[in-house]
């Protein structure tokens, strides 16, 4: 594995899907402010949540992005459409599996079958995050794509 | 005072659809008996069973950023989420169909009486009826940053606590809610235990409800029975960040209904006059502090649009914009009751605000200082007791006035007067608004009252011109502001002084009059006194007073704002002009007093006043409440405690000022 090209695609990527989250979020295509969600795991304070959330967001982004090179590694070849479909299917992942168990895992959230309690009063993503926008799953499908294309045009096979 | 309520999950529950039947009971009219209520609800019982309530019969509740009316009869009939200007989701006060309401109140009751917790923002309505008697305790929470940042809050919130004080009662509860003035439809999704959700546009809305709620036809419905010490709790939140905070109900929301009275009677603790009108100046305090958005520190004019200055007429404008010409009053006002924080954050907000246009100022801003919005016509509303056209935008906002430069360089004055220091960028900023006044002071304008007929030479605009000059000669004296060419401004102001001497003054009638060489009178002539160009008790001003007096005079108390105004109320802030320019010197102090306490009736029954009142019936017109009302009293409540304790008044001349600023905290 190419360590160094790793770290540098890897950050390149992570700092891509977050930007364009954020765009998303401040174009109006989305609700879910990520750094928010995250960040309110570690604090109910909402600017320190919004800044632990973007740093966690970061090293959890450049974290998974060992997945994508470890595949790519496998493979034996690495471009940038196989990162859009490594993306795509990270997408899918997150909004199927993470966002359903976003709710057991997220101290501060409720969950639909009980509602909101004194602990836990944040709105949960619902199916595919949809609660969080009708164009949430659009917006996460896009920023991973973008994610899995970078570290695919940059990622350097060893 | 507030109880948790152990009986609140007890109430019993009746669902029914938009065309079950509605409670038999009559109420009798509104308990606040100085205004009319002709068209109060006579035989009514719900929402939509009644007229539009009259303006005074609404109350305001907020947060800094957005703000709600509350009728008398429980419903809520404007709000507009997440600020002032933004589009509404309740609208009733504006069409009694389309606009939306959210409404709260027993099937049956004979008459209400409200209040606001003393000191405070939190608004009570008690519905009294034959059975028994219902509390409803409106609010949009506050909370200090302590209480903040140790849980979740919503982004923006309403609650609404209803409680069975005495008897027993059936309680209806209609939540109707309409997106973009009515123009959009609302689908209410049930969430189940989590709520009813509600997406629109950018944002998101949830409604909390304790009991289930039947939907239809893009509304919820319930109807449920309460006995003496219960209590149910509902929560209506907006949000344009995911994941939204869902509140819980319980004795949660107890505590932050307990947070947000302690967080505004600490507020007024701030406050330092204690002068006989303390009640009023508290709340009239109060009210221009919901209108201030906390964020930026801007003061809107009113958080309404298109109430009517004359029913069933034209005169429907926007206020939720910030207009540079209350500058001035504004600051005076929020300094000498001792609010530095919001006077300095208001001062911050025009110097940096209005950046992108300086030195030219325009004289109407959002709260974030960007330029009104177009005004645009909503054709399909009725308008309140249909005075169309309903406007949004303000078209004002493409006019020349020239009075706001010397508006805001008299509030910069005053704050530096008082103690405040201006840094090298206000500096800047006030020598370009001087400089320019240098260059245009002898434009016509549109001048204060905003005609739509044409620009001319208004001697309030050239007063203001003269302000602008004079101020920032004295703050070069001060030294608090470097730089400036002194000579130039000395030179032009006694230009403008003796234009007006000569050519406002009239002769013939004995009077300052509104233009140069004109011949009517208008009530900002008033302000020559204020602005300390002309003393109250010169010949000058007792003549000009004489003519206002006998030509804008309405029922001896009150005055119009001027000789084209027919058929409009009476501009209320005139009235309070004309008490402090008694309390000045115009006349003597005791009937300063008596006029002021005269005007004191004229507000509704929790102290709040519109735009106008109708000389003939009391009652309030225009948009409601309105900051420059009550600035105005507050102004005119000053001026007669400093004259009775022989303090200098107003602070125009670093001498002057007669408190000097310790910066005072108040968390937010």
């Amino acid at each position: 594995m190419n360590w160094l090209s790793w770290l540098f695609s890897g950050f390149l990527a992570t700092l891509a899907l977050s930007t364009l989250l954020s765009g998303s979020q401040g174009l109006g295509f989305t609700r879910m402010n990520l750094p928010y969600l995250i960040g309110t795991i570690v604090t109910p304070n909402r600017e320190k949540a919004r800044f632990y959330g973007f740093f966690i967001h970061m090293l959890n982004g450049w974290a998974f992005s060992i997945l994508y090179v470890l595949i790519f590694q496998s493979w034996h070849f690495v471009n940038w459409w196989s990162g859009v479909l490594l993306g795509f299917a990270h997408a899918l992942f997150v909004l199927t599996v993470g966002m359903s168990l976003m709710p057991g895992l997220h101290p501060r959230m409720a969950s639909e079958q009980h509602g909101p309690n004194a602990a836990r009063q944040l709105e949960p993503p619902g199916f595919m995050a949809l609660n969080y926008g009708i164009q949430t799953p659009l917006s996460v499908f896009l920023a991973h794509g973008v994610f899995g294309a970078i570290i695919g045009i940059f990622y350097h096979l060893k | 005072m507030l109880h948790s309520g152990k009986r609140s999950a007890k109430v019993r529950i009746h669902l029914h659809s938009r065309e079950s039947s509605r409670g038999e009971g009559t109420i009798s009219g509104a308990a606040h008996s100085k205004f009319p209520t002709a068209n109060s609800p006579a035989e009514g019982i719900h929402f939509p069973d009644i007229q539009f309530p009259e303006i005074q019969d609404y109350a305001l509740i907020g947060d800094c950023r957005a703000a709600a009316l509350v009728s008398r009869y429980g419903s809520i009939e404007w709000l507009c989420w997440p600020r002032f200007e933004k589009s509404s989701i309740f609208a009733a006060i504006l069409d009694r169909k389309l606009g939306g309401h959210w409404t709260i109140s027993p099937a049956s009751y004979q008459h209400t009486k409200r209040s606001y917790i003393p000191s405070t923002n939190v608004l009570q309505t008690r519905f009294i009826g034959p059975e028994g008697t219902v509390l409803l305790t409106d609010l949009m929470p506050m909370s200090s940053t302590a209480f903040s940042k140790s849980r979740v809050l919503p982004d923006h919130e309403i609650i609404r606590r209803v409680e069975c004080t005495d008897g027993q009662a059936e309680v209806k509860f209609d939540f109707a809610p309409r997106a973009n003035y009515g123009r959009n439809a609302v689908v209410i999704g049930n969430k189940g235990r989590l709520g009813l959700r509600m997406e629109c546009g950018h944002g998101v809305y949830w409604l909390r409800s304790p009991i289930p709620l039947a939907i239809s036809d893009g509304s919820a419905q319930a109807s449920f029975a309460m006995r003496k010490g219960d209590s149910i709790n509902f929560s209506f939140s907006y949000s344009e960040e995911a994941p939204a905070v869902l509140p819980v109900l319980n004795d949660a929301i107890v505590a932050r209904i307990q947070e947000t009275v302690t967080w505004w009677q600490k507020w007024v603790e701030l406050a330092e006059y204690k002068g006989e009108f303390r009640d009023q100046v508290i709340r009239s305090a109060l009210t221009l502090k919901l209108m201030n958005h906390l964020p930026s520190g801007a003061i809107i004019a009113a958080p309404t649009t298109s109430l009517p200055e004359k029913i069933g007429a034209e005169l429907n404008w926007d206020y939720r914009y910030c207009w540079l010409r209350d500058a001035s009053l504004t600051t005076r006002a929020l300094l000498e009751l001792g609010y530095w924080r919001e006077a300095g954050d208001f001062l911050d907000w025009m110097l940096h605000a209005t950046r992108l246009t300086q030195p030219k100022l325009r004289i109407v801003y959002t709260v974030f200082g960007e330029k009104a919005p177009k005004e645009e016509l909503l054709e399909a509303l009725t308008g309140y007791k249909n005075s169309r056209p309903v406007r949004i935008g303000n078209a004002a906002r493409n006019q020349l006035q020239l009075d706001v430069y010397g508006e805001v360089i008299d509030a910069a004055a005053q704050y530096a007067f008082h103690g405040g220091t201006l840094d090298r960028e206000m500096q800047k900023a006030l020598r370009g608004f001087a400089n320019y006044v240098v260059k245009h002071w002898e434009e016509p304008d549109e001048g204060i009252w905003e005609p739509r007929s044409g620009r001319e030479n208004h001697t309030h605009s050239r007063l203001l011109c003269w302000v602008a000059l004079d101020r920032m000669i004295a703050l070069c004296e001060k030294g608090s502001l470097k730089k400036a060419p002194l000579d130039t401004y000395k030179k032009q102001a006694e230009l403008i002084r003796n234009q007006i001497r000569d050519r406002a003054w009239n002769p013939d009638l004995q009077s300052y009059v509104s233009v140069l060489g004109g011949n009517t009178v208008d009530a900002s002539l008033l302000l020559l006194s204020w602005y300390g160009f002309e003393k109250a008790d010169s010949p000058r001003m007792r003549g000009t007073y004489k003519m206002l007096r006998e030509r804008l005079g309405e029922n001896g108390q009150l005055i119009k704002r001027n000789e084209d105004s027919s058929g409009e109320g009476a501009f209320a802030i005139c009235s309070f002009w004309e008490a402090e320019f008694l309390s000045l010197g115009g006349g003597i102090l005791e009937d300063a007093k008596q006029l002021l306490r005269q005007l004191l009736k004229f507000s509704n029954d929790l102290g709040l006043y519109s735009e106008e009142i109708d000389p003939k019936t009391g009652a309030a017109l225009g948009n409601f409440p309105q900051a420059f009302t009550h600035i105005g009293l507050i102004g005119a409540a000053l001026s007669i405690a400093q004259c009775e304790e022989g303090e200098q008044q107003l602070a125009h001349r670093p001498e002057q000022a007669t408190k000097q600023g310790a910066t005072q905290e108040v968390s937010a």
